[in-house]
């Protein structure tokens, strides 16, 4: 259980993993993610969204980012190694139904959750737009299974370098404004992003979905970390979301809730990277 | 009470032996009676209060000894009527008080499956030790036979010992049974149905088994390495064991039955679902349920400097609730490193749902109580972290439904406490998943798994007890509930055929 049969490095800090979990895979629904562990012992949990899954080979796949400790272990996984511990799916399937013409937007690694969601969107008859956005063209991922979806693609880079050069905000905006409205709009992203896509198109009245991940433990609704303020409501991400109405979330908060401990993170992952480089050295010299 | 280390206690208690065991069997009630209560031994608070070992060292042969024959041996057992287990008592202290330890532990088992656990976490002050003759004779409860103490001290023998007996199992039946979740309620019923000659499957959410006793107990209160020998025990049973497993998720509590064939389904699954006060800035950063806050040091051991699950830096912490779990998260708060801790409560000591015991342990390891006080809202900083807490004053007026004062706020008489962590503790609700999955399950308004009397729920083939069914309730009585349905599935699949596992 828990095999990583795959492994490929999408961009610089970017990594997909293909993981053999049969029960995951067949139960797993667009919008779901798991939470896993580096180390069984003293390792932390972290949420991943699943990017896709495969009934009859019973895998599925993650695509993460390295940004702290975790990630970066994780990274350093091969083909071959096992997961200590995987748990899902988790999280509320996303609401799949014909809702006439769809926006999904995806900024950074939030393309990877967004993928499959697309993917059930279209399969159920909707016009999908799919906009994804990446600081640089070196950071675009996916590029190719979201053509394959999409009924229409724009690409963005906050430098230009590839497709139009701005935010993704700006195509929204301008679909938001062309004659038939879009029935709703999922964006999946930086808390940032997500949160600038609901304030596009709230003048325009048009519901937004957006897709949170807080800092979890258990996953299962019994620790409250994940919580957020939707309208005037606490929700927790974990069993009542993670999907949620972009124009209620009070992203401000979420967004500060989420550095709760930027600067232990900080030191873990520098300690973690300092040693493996040590450790290295170590190697090099017997 | 000035403290007393345990080499000195036991020495006490070694004279005591020295004088009574010569006359043991002559003893008289009024000289019963006259036997000091033995005190139990514990970490020096100023130590403790830095350091994660258990703060209660438990007794010593000798203290077991002495403390077992001021047991006046009643033919009317009163203590066994406040057992929710039934323990035959005056039969095993009788055992303790003639050294037969060995005998003694046997008499718990017949009843029990985890001493170890009951001596350490039962409120055996508002249980057997609240019938108890001896402390009525006394006119304080205080004085009764301390019966948890000696449970647990047989129990500790019988580990350190290595004297643990794996129950007997009957022959393979062919039949399977699911129990989901492993805390308290889940390992009774587990053992409970292995023992018949069922095939069991222990599903778990987390990585780790145990449930509450391992998220929410602190290793101060109930060490790990208890857990995991009963765990052990569970597991040369031949319990089958599934970690990060979340029936309803991984697999719908259906398929467990309809695909998986399950014969029979135990639901488990506790009552873990934070309760919040719903205050203004109880988003704030720094501001955790006791849920987590717990889980973060306990499961994910992040009191450990080598784990990677960050704690919350706090230096002035504050507890909202009055319960054990608001002792654990303050007692563990200061063994975090906080400088300053207080519990804020609402009622006063009187009404503290807490034990004694453990409101007791707080304060000598400098945990403030603010009674009759109670939060009004938290104050946050320009980053959104708690900066502190605005509390208001009350007072006592008529009993409630639950029979205690309840408290009247005082107008006007607002408060601000500097703090930087606030800590929910203020009970908790049913845990959603199973039944938001299983929606043909009958649920009560709160949540609760609805059961009859031998714990089988709305649906064929599936039980439910413990906190699920209870609502936030005592470890004993989730061991109860976990009982009760293991019978019931026992008798249910002694009438069904079995088939010849693969």
């Amino acid at each position: 259980m828990n095999d990583i049969l795959y492994k490929q490095q999408l961009s610089q800090d970017v990594f997909l993993m293909r993981l053999h979990a049969p029960l995951i895979a067949e139960e797993r629904q667009a919008g779901q993610f798991i939470i896993l562990q580096t180390d069984e012992d003293l390792g932390e949990r972290i949420p991943l969204t699943i990017a896709d899954a495969d009934t009859v080979e019973g895998t599925i796949t993650i695509i993460f980012q390295v940004v702290g400790k975790t990630t970066r272990h994780l990274a350093t996984f091969e083909p071959g190694d096992e997961l200590p511990a995987l748990v899902g799916p988790l999280g509320k399937p996303t609401h799949i139904e014909n809702f006439g013409r769809v926006i999904c937007v995806g900024g950074g690694i939030g393309v990877a959750p967004l993928h499959p969601i697309a993917q059930a969107l279209k399969k159920a008859g909707n016009h999908v737009t799919i906009i994804t956005g990446a600081r640089t063209r070196e950071l675009i991922i996916l590029e190719k299974e979201m053509k394959a979806i999409a009924d229409e693609l724009i690409i963005c880079t906050d430098d230009g370098s590839y497709g139009r050069k701005g935010l993704v905000t700006a195509p929204l905006k301008e679909l938001c404004e062309r004659g038939s409205k879009p029935s709703m709009v999922i964006a999946i992203g930086p808390p940032v992003m997500m949160k600038f896509c609901s304030e596009a198109t709230r003048p325009y009245n048009v519901f937004t979905q957006v897709s949170l991940n807080t800092i979890m433990v258990d996953g299962t609704g019994m620790c409250g970390g994940c919580r957020v303020n939707v309208g005037k409501e606490v929700k927790f991400v974990c069993v009542d979301g993670p999907e949620f109405d972009g124009h209620l979330v009070d992203f401000d908060n979420m967004i500060s809730r989420l550095n709760a401990y930027k600067e232990i993170e900080r030191r873990h992952y520098k300690c973690f990277v300092e040693k493996a480089f040590s450790d290295k050295e170590q190697e090099v010299r017997i | 009470m000035s403290y007393k280390p345990a080499n000195e206690l036991r020495k006490e208690a070694q004279c005591l032996l020295d004088e009574y065991l010569p006359k043991v069997s002559t003893l008289k009630v009024k000289e019963r009676q006259k036997i000091p209560a033995q005190e139990m031994p514990v970490q020096d608070p100023e130590i403790r209060s830095h350091n994660m070992a258990e703060v209660a060292l438990g007794y010593s042969f000798e203290q077991a000894r002495i403390e077992a024959m001021r047991c006046l041996q009643c033919a009317k057992k009163n203590c066994m009527e406040g057992c929710p287990v039934k323990i035959d008592i005056p039969r095993f202290i009788d055992h303790i008080a003639k050294g037969e330890v060995e005998q003694a532990i046997a008499v718990v088992k017949e009843t029990t499956l985890l001493p170890a656990v009951c001596g350490r976490v039962c409120p055996q002050e508002k249980q057997c030790q609240l019938y108890c003759t001896l402390g009525k004779s006394l006119k304080d409860i205080d004085r009764s036979v301390a019966i948890g103490r000696l449970e647990r001290f047989v129990a500790d023998w019988e580990r350190i010992h290595n004297k643990t007996v794996i129950p007997f199992v009957k022959p393979a039946t062919g039949k399977k049974v699911a129990v989901i979740g492993s805390g308290p309620a889940g390992l009774v019923a587990a053992a409970d149905c292995r023992r018949e000659g069922h095939h069991v499957t222990i599903f778990e959410a987390f990585h780790k088994l145990g449930g509450v006793l391992r998220y929410g107990i602190p290793e101060f209160r109930l060490p790990n390495d208890i857990i995991d020998k009963e765990i052990e025990t569970l597991k040369a049973m031949g319990v089958e064991i599934k970690t990060n497993f979340v029936v309803g998720r991984t697999r719908k509590l259906t398929d467990l039955v309809e695909k998986d064939g399950y014969d029979a389904v135990f639901v488990g699954t506790g009552a873990g679902l934070p309760i919040f006060m719903g205050i203004e800035g109880e988003n704030l950063v720094g501001v955790f349920s006791a849920n987590e806050y717990l889980t973060r040091a306990n499961l994910m051991k992040a009191f450990d400097r080598k784990a990677d699950t960050p704690m919350y830096p706090s230096k002035n912490v504050v507890v909202l609730g009055g319960g054990n779990v608001a002792m654990d998260a303050s007692r563990m708060a200061r063994r975090l490193g906080a400088e300053k801790v207080y519990v804020v409560y609402r009622r006063s000591e009187n009404e503290m749902p807490a034990r004694k015991e453990e409101v007791l342990h707080a304060k000598e390891e400098g945990v403030d109580f603010l009674l009759l006080r109670n939060a009004n809202r938290i104050l946050g900083d320009e980053q959104g972290r708690v900066k502190g807490i605005e509390c208001l004053r009350y007072e006592l007026g008529e009993p409630d439904a639950s029979g205690r004062r309840s408290p009247v706020v005082i107008p006007g008489s607002e408060f601000v406490l500097e703090a930087d962590t606030v800590i929910v503790a203020v009970g908790n609700g049913s845990n959603p998943l199973i039944s938001q999955t299983t929606p043909q399950l009958a649920v009560s308004r709160r949540g609760n798994i609805m059961v009859d009397e031998t714990q089988k729920t709305s649906m064929d083939k599936i039980f439910a007890g413990g906190d699920i069914v209870l609502g936030a309730a005592t470890v004993i009585l989730a061991m109860g509930e976990g009982r009760k349905a293991a019978g019931a599935i026992n008798t249910m699949l002694a009438g069904i055929p079995g088939q010849m596992l693969q």
